[in-house]
């Protein structure tokens, strides 16, 4: 799937995913434009050999018995994660990967529900405070306006949207902080589905979505 | 763009590690005399495509020689990077132990034209950090078609290993003050934000530190 990417995660982003410190949502949308985008891949891996010349710097004192007892776990296969999901074909699938491992399934197999207006969400189980959800714009549809007491990315998986900040398509991603008030609206001809994480609740300008907030888990 | 930087401050999910624990600083700058540099030389000789070889070994021939001689450069690396994560010491002892098991059961997916040993423990570290520390799932990125090469080239492979080489170096260079705060960023996980409450630095400058710092190291691998 080649797309011209133009919209990429910011370097802070990267090394953070690369450290480890970011939420699971976090991790997950960055895991996904990675999984769409050579250029931030190749960043995020020089983030990693960043990482790799650190730990050289330091050591700490190892048990005495270290090396035999890491022996007997080789031996042992203490390991238990050798069995790694089959993965589906690539080619084939609409979602990227990280996205599929949360869904259980492909696109097909999302649970949506409905939102109003034609949107539909689906909430990904991640841990933590930082929330993930699918959307489904219908073509020519625009998202409830909002704001957002945090950061919120979203990343392009079918379609397009448009708003103040320009064209989002395929592999995408939109990071848009609190400052943002942003109404995307899905281009005409094809659904927009977006993977967007938020790590603080949206509160929608308007009354009426506002009080249907708490049920929708938004 | 400073916004773009702001919202990554309050992720500092773990407790944060008592200033004295017990880890020793192999190659602070400060404390690196003759004695340390000249040590230092031949270890990093070693721990490029050297170490590659000893992954293959272990790959090829389940070389248990190789191992222990893996296990003696990393696994005190790895623990000392659990430690500064907030790990207590039985618990770094245990992941450091698995890390390393991780390394002999996985040297086959190893891939020395994509990264360094250092680099490939770091990630697998790193990994068993999130996993045993944050409890949380870590999505990786969908593997790449990387076409009809099974085996990597021995000029990529070369190529990688030269460029971690001197990355390494670049970040031996880099001012005392930007090198700390990189450290901080990727070890101690606390958000900037904290790292301006325990050093004092205004904010502004500990980001533009570390953009700094990072413009140099990503310069260095061009």
């Amino acid at each position: 799937m080649k797309n011209q990417i133009t919209h990429h995660l910011t370097p802070q982003l990267l090394m953070a995913y690369s450290a480890g410190t970011l939420p699971e949502a976090f991790d997950l949308i960055v895991a996904s434009h990675l999984s769409l985008c050579d250029e931030c891949r190749a960043e995020a891996e020089s983030y990693d050999a960043v990482g790799g010349a650190l730990i050289e710097r330091e050591t700490a004192e190892m048990a005495c018995d270290s090396l035999e007892a890491t022996l007997r776990r080789i031996r042992e296969g203490a390991d238990a994660d050798t069995a790694p999901p089959a993965p589906l074909p690539a080619a084939t699938a609409d979602l990227p990967r990280p996205i599929r491992d949360y869904v259980g399934g492909d696109l097909a197999d999302v649970r949506w529900q409905s939102m109003g207006r034609g949107v539909r969400q689906a909430i990904l189980p991640v841990d933590g405070e930082a929330t993930a959800r699918l959307l489904h714009i219908p073509a020519g549809a625009e998202v409830p306006d909002h704001g957002h007491r945090g950061t919120e990315l979203t990343l392009v998986l079918k379609g397009a949207f448009r708003d103040e900040d320009g064209r989002f398509g395929p592999g995408d991603v939109e990071v848009a902080d609190e400052a943002v008030e942003h109404t995307p609206v899905a281009e005409e001809g094809e659904d927009c589905i977006c993977l967007a994480v938020t790590d603080a609740p949206l509160r929608f300008s308007g009354l009426m979505p506002r009080l249907a907030q708490p049920f929708l888990k938004i | 763009m400073l916004s773009n930087v702001d919202w990554l401050d309050q992720y500092a999910a773990q407790p944060v590690p008592p200033p004295d624990a017990p880890v020793s600083v192999v190659r602070g700058a400060a404390a690196m005399g003759e004695v340390g540099l000249t040590r230092m030389t031949q270890t990093r000789g070693r721990a490029t495509v050297e170490w590659v070889d000893h992954v293959v070994r272990i790959r090829d021939a389940r070389d248990e020689a190789a191992f222990a001689e893996l296990f003696a450069h990393f696994a005190p690396r790895v623990k000392a990077f659990l430690k500064r994560s907030g790990a207590d010491d039985g618990l770094a002892e245990e992941c450091a132990q698995e890390v390393m098991a991780t390394l002999w059961m996985k040297a086959h997916l190893f891939d020395p034209a994509r990264a360094s040993v250092s680099t490939w423990v770091f990630t697998i570290a790193r990994n068993r950090r999130i996993d045993a520390l944050r409890r949380q799932r870590r999505p990786e990125p969908e593997d790449l078609p990387w076409g009809p090469e099974a085996e990597p080239q021995q000029d990529d492979m070369l190529a990688l290993q030269q460029d971690s080489e001197r990355l390494a170096e670049a970040l031996r260079a880099l001012p005392e003050k930007q090198r700390y705060l990189i450290e901080r960023a990727y070890f101690g996980e606390l958000s900037h934000g904290e790292i301006a409450e325990e050093t004092g630095l205004p904010l502004g400058t500990i980001k533009s530190r570390i953009r700094l710092a990072l413009d140099r190291l990503r310069h260095a691998l061009k």
